[in-house]
């Protein structure tokens, strides 16, 4: 079932070069309910594709596949394959431990989640995990990340105050900082805004066209506007299947397939 | 208004007025009962305080049981009640919270977890003499522990056991799933989550858990009569620290001792009135040891809990 490509393809692969990961034949049970059927896509490297799809489609259950979030739990099931670029590994594999494709693939949640410790504290936590303890290369990364996520301005002064003492936008921010202090390979976000408000949804809008330059980004959302306007490819997703997917603009405007058009212009989901 | 909407409005009031009574008359019989309760515990509370708190003294503290009651103090109790608490807390503490954290983040969940699980809940129901009898077979005769201070306190922590466990486990299942998920989601491990994040999380549950289950263990009697405490006593254990090298001793481990309860559960059945009263201050003492345990959970838990809100 599992194959390993990692040592098959030569790095740089002609074929593969524009494409950050390719997903194959990708099936997902949850215990014996089959939550995604046969997916076939691609990620496109440096550029943000888009899930959509109605409430229980799998968007997010296709998501957390990415950094392997499934294996915390007992019971559930992949099968085929997510293959990594550029050295071609499927990060599904069971000889691929899931803690080197989270070190390798970030995620920021629905919620903001930051851990009740100092902001410094939160974003440098994964720096930690990678057993960086030297307080200069800490600093600098820290702050890297916090400018990477246009929070430093808000924040320089009081580094090691709570990270709760900050508003909902500043803590998903804040979360973006934690998943960009590793220079992650692709960044994953679940519904990263539906807990916010419009200026806070703005606001992390924007640091998302602003990161496509340097890092893949996957994106579940249930605001189809906000698809339309943050992502460079969509794929729809409904019953566990991807029905469409292509340029945003594409399947925006001009849909091939009756039902995304059906959903996308409010008929139905 | 016409007239059919004031009638309206009359009879709105009259339903209103109906419930309203109702809530009343709740309030009262919760009131009641709850002082019930309360009224309870003042009452023993103020009698014991009238008896004995005029003979509650320094020397009361400092001087060990005597056959004179007005000489007779508790300094062999409070010093073995201390001890036997320092056994059970070293020994319960290790136990519940690493099994709790191993049940709660570890073990798969499948019908041997399950049955564990079902055995812990049911620990915390048996009687606790059971545990002194086991611990009289178990440390006292099979390892040779003696009726000692060890088989005191390891008992107890047998006894208190499944409240640390408890305790544990629903103060780290308190901790968001979310907060979990960011930690594995930074590529944490297992253990990095739960040493970084879960256990300084659910530190205040655990230690409100484990000084709830100390509270319980200090009043005890049971099952320190039953391998064996002795009822008088006239020396302390010996020192834990010694003027040599490793200046460190455990011989106090294995030393006879007595503790609170039974030192009181002595006074009481003596004949003579002024042992009575002496059995009234022990008695405070141990209850005023209680309490403050009880405060200091709570307070812990309010100063930890500040900087946690999910």
């Amino acid at each position: 079932m599992v194959k390993d490509f990692s040592s098959e393809h030569p790095v740089g692969n002609v074929s593969s070069s524009q494409y950050k990961s390719e997903v194959r034949n990708l099936s997902f049970y949850y215990g014996s309910f089959s939550a995604l059927k046969n997916i076939n896509m691609m990620l496109h490297e440096k550029k943000v594709t888009a899930l959509i799809g109605p409430s229980g489609c799998g968007k997010s259950t296709f998501l957390r596949c990415f950094n392997r979030m499934h294996d915390l739990y007992p019971g559930n099931r992949y099968m085929g394959d997510i293959i990594l670029h550029p050295d071609n590994v499927n990060i599904l594999s069971r000889s691929v431990d899931p803690i080197e494709v989270r070190m390798r693939i970030s995620m920021v949640f629905q919620k903001p989640n930051p851990f009740p410790k100092s902001i410094y504290e939160n974003v440098a936590y994964g720096l930690r995990v990678r057993g960086v303890r030297r307080r200069a290369i800490l600093d600098e990364k820290v702050e890297d990340a916090l400018r990477g996520a246009a929070l430093w301005d808000e924040v320089k002064d009081r580094l090691h105050q709570l990270a709760y003492n900050l508003s909902g936008g500043q803590q998903q921010r804040l979360c973006i900082a934690r998943a960009l202090a590793t220079n992650p390979e692709i960044l994953l976000f679940d519904e990263p805004t539906s807990a916010l408000d419009p200026i806070a949804t703005a606001s992390i809008e924007e640091l998302i066209a602003d990161l496509k330059d340097k890092v893949t980004i996957l994106i579940v959302t249930h605001n189809m506007q906000q698809a339309a306007r943050v992502s460079d490819y969509t794929a729809y997703m409904y019953l566990g299947e991807v029905i469409e997917f292509g340029v945003t603009d594409t399947i925006f405007i001009k849909p091939k397939n009756k039902q995304t058009e059906d959903y996308i212009t409010g008929r139905f989901g | 208004m016409s007239d059919s909407d004031a009638q309206n409005l009359r009879e709105i009031r009259a339903i209103i007025a109906r419930h309203k009574l109702g809530d009343l008359i709740f309030l009262v019989t919760g009131l009641l009962v709850l002082m019930i309760a309360v009224l309870t515990f003042i009452a023993l509370f103020s009698h014991m305080l009238i008896d004995g708190l005029p003979r509650l003294s320094w020397d009361f503290f400092t001087s060990f049981p005597s056959r004179r009651p007005e000489s007779a103090g508790i300094l062999s109790a409070w010093m073995g009640t201390t001890l036997v608490m320092i056994v059970t807390a070293a020994a319960a503490v290790p136990l519940g919270v690493g099994a709790g954290i191993y049940l709660e983040e570890y073990a798969p969940k499948n019908i041997l977890t399950d049955l564990i699980e079902i055995n812990v809940t049911n620990l915390a129901g048996v009687p606790s003499i059971i545990y002194g009898l086991l611990a009289l077979s178990l440390f006292v005769h099979q390892l040779g522990f003696g009726q000692s201070i060890l088989s005191a306190g390891l008992a107890l922590a047998l006894l208190i056991l499944p409240i640390v466990i408890v305790a544990t486990r629903e103060a780290i299942r308190a901790i968001p799933v979310t907060i979990r998920e960011g930690a594995y989601a930074l590529g944490a491990t297992k253990w990095q989550t739960v040493s970084d994040h879960l256990l300084p999380y659910s530190a205040a549950g655990i230690l409100t858990g484990i000084i709830i289950g100390l509270a319980r263990a200090i009043g005890e009697t049971a099952p320190i009569i039953t391998i064996g405490a002795l009822t008088f006593i006239a020396f302390l254990p010996p020192s834990p620290f010694k003027e040599e090298f490793p200046y460190i001793s455990f011989e106090w481990l294995m030393a006879p001792f007595t503790v609170m309860p039974i030192q009181m559960f002595n006074w009481v059945s003596r004949p003579e009135e002024a042992f009575q009263v002496n059995a009234a201050a022990a008695g405070l003492v141990l209850v005023i040891m209680t309490l403050t345990m009880n405060a200091l959970a709570i307070y812990l838990r309010y100063r930890m809990r500040k900087n946690l809100k999910w």
